[in-house]
């Protein structure tokens, strides 16, 4: 597209591809593949198997990859655009996905925490919820945008008190959702092979995909982002754009608790979705987007998030043990960030160019 | 090395993908001399100075240092700064949140220990030294951007450089401030002190400058001693042609008759936060006037209240006849008012936002949240406009922050003249870019307003709002003082307006 | 500009105390809050000027940490309350510091009982010298502390240790063909988990048994899933799930079921889990899982009988008090055990 203004165009598609920020997940996702390759080619078999619903589900440790890393893929699309717009990042959508998840159960059970049927709609549930979520996302938003406060530290007071406001909304109960259809999502539907949670995902990679494609959203979160002077002069509103993204996040946390929520059919407020906030951080940065805010680049952030469930899939595939599985987790974690870092990323291309320069000099000459 | 030199640059090769920014540059400093380097937007001048502070390493070449055997090596600001090459750059670099003195002093502590006292009474004596009117614990950012260049040179002047780049100092300085400046420079010159000027004043070149060095396109056009090149001939050779610019201009100048119509735009008692009193203007179909008045006189605060860029505290403002309300820029954008801040750095670039993006930025704003352009359809925009204002990119999707000072200002213009403003206020447009560029932005300002469309036009330099002008509007104090038209439009009436009868000011 | 900052900090604060008086305000009975503030005290019953009844401070770990938690909390409410004689104050942390400032403030306030369940178990020491020296007894529950014994009157404890071999002495009665072990541990190095991994390893690796796949699922039911979701994957053949605690047990399961893999009573996997949450019970009650191992939580009935004792003036036996704890088999379970030791 911009080949005929660049005058190496063609020429240099290696160093184009590696300059590219969603090569170094990509390299990371083929790396991890090529290790399980060499140590157990079975890893990646799928087979055809009936569940206990007695319906016939496709199977095997790639399906169980994004199956699980579906939750995160999600959460790092609002992530991802929080980020940008705002320059930090909100660490409460653990604690947020047990608040939407709290209040999907009590809706769905109502007052009692055992009941025979489900006291409500699912769809009217699950828009409670997320209703509930956005209102949680706006009250971040708020506080970074209009009251300029750090979105660590802002979004530290739900961090803090969302579990203990999740355990209320339930009476620290722990209903059980009856019936089939709610396992759904976060399991299978019946006649359909693929895992519901990367059904839901995908389609919140349509969504999100037409979101960028048909509003401003992008840009205007990242000029936001990069300098919100400019923003404001150039008639956008950066507290509005900030809390939108907010927003937006939120709702990703809402689809993220009723998928969570689904699998177990109830909650643990405690544990449920527990470090998630600091995985959707590392999907980002996996992703080379800088954590600082401005440009991203979304498709490498959901790359990210299914390479951080590669490993954790493969980790447990092998049988690390247990007390050490942190410390290989940050190893394999370490190299990959600083593999993204754009500075890095810039050192490996000039070098990549040395090498290749001399030989293009002599393209030149011939 | 030759006797006498302090450095000595020899085959200097740097590119980026896309641009070969320098080819083959050589470069003499020698000890006590002040020495001007010249040359258009991209010619280089940047990248050479980058090369020599460590920002970027040279792809080939050799440096050489007084008082360092062989070729040295600088690959970082730090090394750059231990062989002794100190530099103030064009846009202020300084930690606006520290105070003056933290930031004369941040990255220099020999030990882990900071002594406040001391260190506030050190800057303190230096200051005063420079005679900069400032308090050592004050913040930066609360100081004028005068100021904040003043304490750039302390600090580059402080660390006892034999090498001191001065990149575009006196763009933001007053001729009192310059004078000051040049006081300095020809006693660190007297002290054997080798200094690099860059700069767009030709006078200021022939006033302080010993040799000259010009570039063009990357590559060396030659080195002058300053009597033997003429003024003409030194535009002459950064442009690479035979003309004469300045006479051109002359030609086109001022069509414009008052015809006294409605005007485009008319302001009663304006008034901001940011401390202006109220004022009244306006503007009419195809005119061109500017606010001038020393540093700091509220010019630019004057234009920012009518873009609604502050607060805006009291006026009624009408555009066309017709009462509008203006609060917000994009009220102003909504109304067919455009804006190109004075801070391009600060207020004008997404700096890591493309060149397309860039440009289509303020359009796509005005067009709305959810009617989004294509993305073939942005990259038409701004082809156009790469071609129709000659902007030097390596392509559309080049970042912005990567392109010269001339042509991130080029691509700001061409972002607001892509909403097909009715009136177009430009702040200074023309700050620290080259001769050409400047050129060609004051012949684009006459025939916008040929075609009707109407410019409010602020510039340091007087002679530039003379030839594009038709009317001026003097500031003084914060305070609109006088309005000049006709005849009254020369130098001396000017300096008299902004002086004032009044003794005490001036 | 400070002005605005300043504004910020005192809107948000507002907000946070806000939500926070929120929460605190509802009247369940559990439900209080873990944040900003330092250990929250709350009055459950006036104090009386007549002096009749017993004062004792509580504290406790937060009730919203665990299910057990929870109970637990319940259990002692409803022991301590003014209907029984008591004039009980709760403060909850899960940080040693804040819950040590709470102990402090029971002294202070003069309470005749302290009863503690420390978050840590060291620097105690010089807390409950000051105890001693103002004449309030202490008793500790749930879990031990390193002072001198002659600092405290009882400690009523688990031992997870005993849970474990109880749980692994059932296994082995199973007389399973074979012994083909997926061990879900809980958080690495909690007293839980190192009482109920010890128990099974020393057995494992006595009788031969194999530990397909030993990994910590950090008392998390959804890391479980996805362990035991990997041993599916990876074709690895188990008959048996032993849990560490409930919700990991809960997650094999689901897992399991995801596979079409059968489970409980008389079927292929034994599923095994730990702390008698009462719908794990109704698990066992349905024969889909196996074995639910008690943790007591409900040590009120153990102090209150010390106290009794100690206002008598009578003698305690023994100082540490280890409390019954059932292992439940889905063969045997009744409606009754669900109803009465469920949590």
């Amino acid at each position: 597209m911009s080949g005929k203004l660049d005058p190496k165009g063609g020429g240099s598609v290696f160093s184009r591809v590696l300059r590219n920020q969603i090569f170094i997940p990509f390299a990371a996702l083929l790396l991890l593949a090529l290790f399980n390759l060499i140590a157990d080619p079975s890893f990646f078999a799928i087979n055809l198997k009936m569940n206990s619903a007695g319906s016939y589900i496709l199977s095997g440790n790639l399906i169980s990859i994004i199956d699980n890393g579906s939750e995160l893929a999600i959460l790092a699309i609002g992530m991802t655009l929080v980020t940008a717009s705002s320059k930090g990042q909100d660490i409460s959508v653990g604690a947020a996905i047990a608040i939407s998840g709290s209040v999907l159960l009590r809706v769905l059970c109502g007052n009692d925490t055992r009941p025979e049927t489900i006291q409500a709609p699912i769809i009217v549930a699950f828009l409670v919820s997320a209703v509930a979520a956005m209102c949680f996302g706006a009250f971040n938003g708020v506080l970074v945008a209009y009251f300029r406060i750090q979105p660590m530290v802002a979004t530290l007071i739900l961090f803090t008190a969302g579990r203990s406001i999740a355990a209320w909304i339930n009476n620290n109960e722990l209903p059980i959702v009856p019936g089939e259809e709610f396992t759904y999502f976060g399991g299978y539907i019946p006649g359909c092979p693929l895992p519901t949670p990367f059904l839901i995902a995908i389609l919140c990679f349509v969504l999100t995909w037409a979101m960028l494609k048909f509003t401003n959203i992008g840009l205007y979160s990242q000029s936001v982002g990069i300098n919100e002077k400019t923003s404001r002069l150039n008639g956008l509103n950066p507290e509005l754009i900030k809390l939108t993204t907010y927003i937006i996040l939120g709702l990703c946390v809402a689809v993220t608790g009723l998928i969570k929520v689904s699998r177990l059919s109830t909650i643990n407020y405690s544990v449920i979705a527990k470090d998630i906030e600091m995985d959707a951080i590392l999907a980002v940065a996996l992703g080379g987007n800088s954590l600082s805010g401005g440009k991203f680049n979304m498709a490498a952030s959901i790359l990210g998030a299914y390479v951080i469930q590669f490993l954790t899939t493969t980790l447990y595939k092998f049988d690390v043990q247990a007390t050490a599985l942190p410390a290989y987790k940050a190893v394999v974690v370490i190299v990959l960030v600083v593999m993204s870092a754009p500075v890095v990323r810039e050192k490996i291309s000039r070098l990549t160019k040395k090498i290749r320069s001399p030989k293009r000099t002599a393209e030149n000459q011939a | 090395m030759q006797q006498g030199s302090l450095l000595e640059l020899r085959g200097i090769y740097k590119s980026f993908p896309g641009v070969k920014a320098l080819q083959n540059v050589d470069f003499t400093l020698r000890e006590g001399e002040i020495h001007a380097l010249m040359g258009e937007n991209g010619a280089g001048k940047s990248t050479l100075i980058k090369v020599l502070t460590g920002v970027y390493v040279k792809d080939e070449g050799d440096i050489f240092i007084k008082g360092h055997d062989g070729a040295v090596q600088i690959r970082s600001p730090q090394e750059a700064q231990r062989v002794g090459i100190s530099t103030v750059y064009q846009e202020i670099t300084l930690c606006p949140n520290l105070s003056v003195a933290e930031n004369i002093f941040i990255g220099r502590g020999k030990g882990a220990g900071v002594n406040w006292r001391t260190m506030n009474k050190k800057a303190g004596e230096l200051l005063a030294s420079l005679g900069i009117a400032v308090k050592p614990t004050q913040q930066l950012a609360s100081c004028s951007i005068a100021v904040q260049q003043m304490i750039a040179i302390a600090r580059a002047v402080d660390m006892e450089c034999s090498v001191l780049i001065l990149d575009e100092p006196t763009s933001s300085l007053d001729e009192s401030e310059v004078a000051k400046l040049f006081a300095l420079m020809r006693k660190l010159k007297a002290r054997g002190v080798g200094i690099i000027f860059v700069t767009h004043f030709l006078d200021q070149v022939y006033e302080v400058c010993d040799r000259i060095t010009v570039l063009r396109d990357g590559q060396l056009v030659g080195e002058y001693e300053i009597e033997s090149l003429p003024r003409l001939q030194l535009v002459s050779k950064m442009l690479g042609k035979e003309l004469d610019d300045m006479a051109d201009i002359k030609n086109d100048m001022k069509t414009f008759d008052d015809d006294g119509g409605t005007p485009v735009y008319e302001a009663e008692n304006l008034c901001s936060t940011e401390g202006i009193k109220p004022f009244n203007f306006h503007i009419r179909r195809g005119e061109v006037n500017g606010f001038t008045g020393l540093l700091g006189s509220g010019r630019s605060e004057c234009v920012r209240a009518i873009y609604g860029a502050d607060t805006v505290t009291s006026g009624t403002v009408r555009m066309d006849g017709k009462h509008v309300k203006i609060t917000k820029p994009k009220d102003a954008m909504k109304n067919g008012i455009a804006y190109l801040p004075e801070d391009r750095k600060r207020d004008g670039i997404v700096g890591d936002l493309s060149v397309r993006e860039n440009i289509i930025l303020a359009l796509q704003v005005k067009t709305g949240f959810f009617r989004p352009f294509s993305k073939a359809k942005q990259i038409a925009f701004a082809e156009e406009y790469i071609k129709l204002l000659d902007i030097k990119t390596a392509s559309v999707n080049t970042p912005i922050k990567s392109l010269s000072g001339g042509n991130q200002q080029k691509v700001i213009l061409a972002r607001w003249l892509l909403t097909h403003p009715k009136y177009l206020i430009l702040d200074e447009p023309t700050r620290g870019i080259d001769v050409g560029t400047k050129v060609d932005i004051q012949k684009l300002v006459l025939k916008l307003a040929s075609e009707g469309m109407s410019i409010t036009f602020i510039s340091s330099e007087t002679d530039e709002m003379l030839r594009t002008c038709s009317r001026l509007l003097v500031m003084r104090d914060r305070k609109l003082v006088g309005e000049l038209v006709g005849d009254q439009l020369t130098q001396n009436t000017i300096m008299a307006t902004i002086a004032g009868g009044d003794q005490n000011v001036g | 500009m400070k002005l605005k900052k300043m504004l910020s900090m005192v809107v948000s604060t507002v907000i946070c105390a806000t939500l926070l008086a929120g929460c605190g305000g509802n009247n369940a009975p559990a439900s209080t809050t873990k944040a900003a503030e330092p250990a929250k005290t709350e009055a459950a019953a006036p104090a009386t000027e007549s002096g009749k009844k017993i004062k004792v401070g509580i504290i406790n770990n937060d009730p919203n940490e665990s299910g057990y938690r929870t109970a637990n909390d319940k259990d002692l409410k409803a022991t301590f309350c003014e209907a029984n004689g008591f004039d009980a104050s709760f403060a909850y942390s899960l940080k040693n510091d804040e819950q040590i400032t709470a102990a402090q403030k029971f002294i202070q306030d003069e309470v005749d009982y302290l009863l503690l369940s420390a978050a840590d178990t060291a620097g105690w020491d010089g807390v409950l010298k000051d105890a001693q020296a103002a004449g309030v007894k202490v008793i500790l529950f749930d879990r031990t502390i390193d002072a001198d014994p002659s600092l405290y009157e009882a400690s009523i404890v688990s031992d997870m240790a005993k849970e474990g071999e109880t749980a692994v002495e059932w296994l082995k009665g199973q007389n399973l063909p074979k012994y083909e072990i997926i061990h879900l541990q809980g958080v690495m190095g909690s007293a839980a988990q190192k009482g109920r991994s010890g128990a099974l390893d020393a057995t494992a690796k006595d009788l031969g048994w194999t530990i397909v796949t030993q990994q910590t699922a950090e008392w998390n039911a959804e890391k479980a899933q996805q362990i035991v979701q990997s041993a599916i994957d990876s074709n690895k053949s188990f008959n048996v799930i032993y849990a560490e605690n409930d919700d990991m047990a809960k997650g094999a399961v689901a897992a399991l079921d995801k596979a079409n893999i059968s489970h409980g009573v008389g079927k292929d996997v034994v599923v095994m889990g730990f702390d008698c949450n009462k719908w794990a019970l109704e698990e066992l009650l349905a024969k889909n899982w196996n074995y639910d191992g008690q943790c007591n939580p409900f040590q009120s009935s153990y102090i209150k009988d010390i106290i009794d004792k100690l206002e008598k003036g009578e003698a305690i036996g023994e100082k540490t008090i280890i409390m019954n704890e059932k292992g439940f088999d889905a063969s045997t379970i009744t409606q009754e055990d669900v109803d009465n030791y469920g949590i």
